[in-house]
């Protein structure tokens, strides 16, 4: 901390007002639908439906919180299928991420630009250009209407974006001793296990923050369309549970979204250093 | 982590050489991608040549791609959805921008802002949607209520009912998705940033406004372009987004390719036709990309970064 560095930031109070509006507003853009999806959850049906709108009630409630169990009962089931979901391809992802992305950051090997800009490549793509023959192979290994179905093509789509992250990280960790160890004797996969993998655990735990968001994030396409088994469906497909024949009981959805996300947010609150260096990693060039 | 090496028994080294060694390790990911996405691509792409559907399939040579160029909808769908990109991604990183340069001035508070523009990002895309969809409803949303509240429209508004204010609401809510990871990205970049470069223009007497435009902007360059790239590609791909709000409607006002795609091939269940629109867009898109990627290594070279 230089006096400059006091000096160079110093904001005079017009401009400290100003930040702090213009910073509310863009966060009043950001957090609104969750705003809004909050005041719906704790109101009841008929109000929404017919009251004029207005901003406060005074009919706020949490039956919207205990209703929307028994309207969905399966809505337990959904919040964990995602979870799981979630997890099980970061698993698998960090699984094959993490010798690939060694093969790139230490060794040298035929081709290696060739099929590193191979795997870049499939960032073209997503799972909804390929599902025609997607849903052919997963009929063909008899996954769909399985976790399976919903697992095995997000692991695909996020391997690159893993290898290319932990690439750079891994590309930053000194060589020797790694190859201390192996001038004692260790063979390469021992000293991949036993050396690279704890020095490179921030990393592996960046990498993995990214890779779960991705794969929680994006559940939808591939549940509507490799499952019709309820019980495996995740949240985002299982929420439409409460668009009904007659009508939708948007307060339930809304509460029900909400404590479904909840768990999740909470984590990420508590990893969201990681978060932000995950980007840093990708996003700056070495 | 010397010492576990030395201590360890001395494994018995594989024979393997180092290029056999990479190949190894690279190959559990080779194999998924070879299962999951070149197959797939491979076969589309030979699907494109039938009339695949449930019943069966039969060669028709190029005649999915002849009824694609003969068909002015396709031709629609296909400008709606470069402005659908464009649009979308301009505006995502106008925003980005914005958000980042906000979060990153030195004010109290900035670490709990930082956490606040993460939900769109960290939650699943379609229950964001779902929130976003309700606020568009004409009956009791609350964009509908706030606009009658200011006087600025009679009567409630159904956003998603008509062609051009579902178009631009979709948009809106892309933007939404989008805004925190562009943010979040820039405001890494611009954290990268030496501060010895700023407070060498501060001593010369640069104002904030100078500073940002000639050494934030020039130094975060690299990083807003290929953000740029990404974001093109994810929205030109955005599926979820459109289908909660909309399905492409109303009256094909939001059908985007993707869109197309997926209502020709799954919903109507015509593969052969479906595919054909499949390898249109990756077609697009890798012609698209290379233009980029060209432009891009050309931004890097005039910013001179590695």
């Amino acid at each position: 901390m230089g006096p400059n560095e006091m000096l160079i930031d110093r904001l005079n109070i017009w401009q400290k007002i100003g930040l702090y509006i213009a910073t509310f507003l863009f966060l009043l853009f950001i957090l609104m639908p969750f705003i809004e999806m909050l005041r719906v959850s704790l109101r009841p049906m008929s109000h929404l439906m017919t009251a004029e709108f207005s901003w406060w009630s005074k009919d706020f409630s949490l039956q919207a919180y205990r209703d929307m169990w028994v309207t969905v009962p399966l809505l337990g089931r959904y919040i964990f299928n995602s979870v799981f979901i979630a997890l099980a391809v970061t698993l698998a992802t960090m699984i094959v991420v993490v010798p690939g992305a060694y093969a790139y950051a230490r060794l040298e090997f035929p081709f290696k630009a060739l099929s590193l800009g191979g795997f870049l490549a499939v960032n073209m793509f997503t799972g909804a250009v390929l599902l025609i023959p997607l849903y052919r192979v997963l009929r063909t290994l008899g996954l769909l209407n399985t976790y399976w179905a919903m697992i095995i093509p997000g692991i695909a789509f996020l391997i690159p974006t893993g290898i290319w992250l932990l690439r750079s990280y891994l590309e930053k960790i000194p060589r020797e001793l790694e190859e201390a160890a192996y001038v004692d004797g260790a063979s390469r996969l021992y000293t991949l296990r036993r050396v690279v993998i704890p020095l490179a655990t921030p990393g592996l735990i960046v990498v993995a923050t990214s890779v779960f968001i991705g794969a929680y994030a994006q559940q939808f396409l591939f549940a509507i369309t490799f499952n019709n088994k309820r019980e495996y469906q995740p949240l985002p497909a299982g929420l439409f549970e409460f668009v009904g024949y007659q009508d939708t009981t948007w307060n339930e959805m809304m509460a029900a979204a909400l404590t479904g996300v909840l768990p999740v947010l909470l984590f990420f609150l508590f990893l969201q250093k990681y978060l932000v260096a995950g980007l840093t990693a990708g996003a700056v060039k070495e | 982590m010397q010492e576990t090496a030395r201590t360890a028994p001395i494994m018995a080294r594989s024979g393997l050489s180092e290029a056999a060694f990479a190949w190894l390790l690279i190959s559990p990911a080779l194999l998924f991608i070879g299962v999951i996405v070149a197959w797939p691509l491979v076969e589309t792409i030979r699907l494109s040549f039938t009339n695949a559907t449930l019943g069966g399939e039969e060669y028709v040579g190029l005649a999915n791609y002849a009824d694609l160029l003969a068909s002015p909808k396709f031709y629609d769908t296909v400008a709606r959805t470069f402005y659908w990109m464009f649009l979308s991604v301009s505006l995502k990183l106008v925003m980005g921008l914005i958000g980042a340069t906000l979060l990153n001035a030195a004010i109290p508070g900035k670490a709990l802002f930082r956490i606040l523009v993460m939900p769109p990002w960290v939650i699943p895309v379609a229950i964001g949607v779902i929130g976003w969809k309700w606020m568009y409803n004409g009956y009791f949303g609350l964009i509908s209520g706030l606009l009658q509240e200011f006087g600025l429209v009679q009567d409630r508004v159904a956003l998603l009912a008509s062609k051009t204010s579902a178009f631009y609401s979709a948009v809106v809510t892309d933007v939404w998705v989008g805004t925190p990871m562009v943010t979040l990205f820039l405001l890494a970049a611009m954290q990268g940033v030496s501060r010895d470069l700023y407070e060498a223009a501060w001593v010369d007497g640069a104002g904030r406004w100078y500073r940002f435009r000639r050494i934030t902007i020039p130094q975060i360059m690299p990083v807003i372009v290929s953000m740029a790239l990404l974001s093109a590609i994810w929205t030109f791909h955005s599926f979820e987004i459109i289908w909660i709000l909309t399905e492409g409607g109303p009256r094909g006002a939001t059908t985007t390719l993707i869109i197309d795609t997926y209502k020709v091939a799954i919903s109507s269940q015509r593969f052969g036709e479906g595919a054909a629109r499949a390898v249109v867009i990756v077609a697009l898109l890798a012609v698209f990309s290379l233009a980029y990627l060209y432009f891009l290594n050309r931004v890097n070279r005039h910013y001179g970064a590695k």
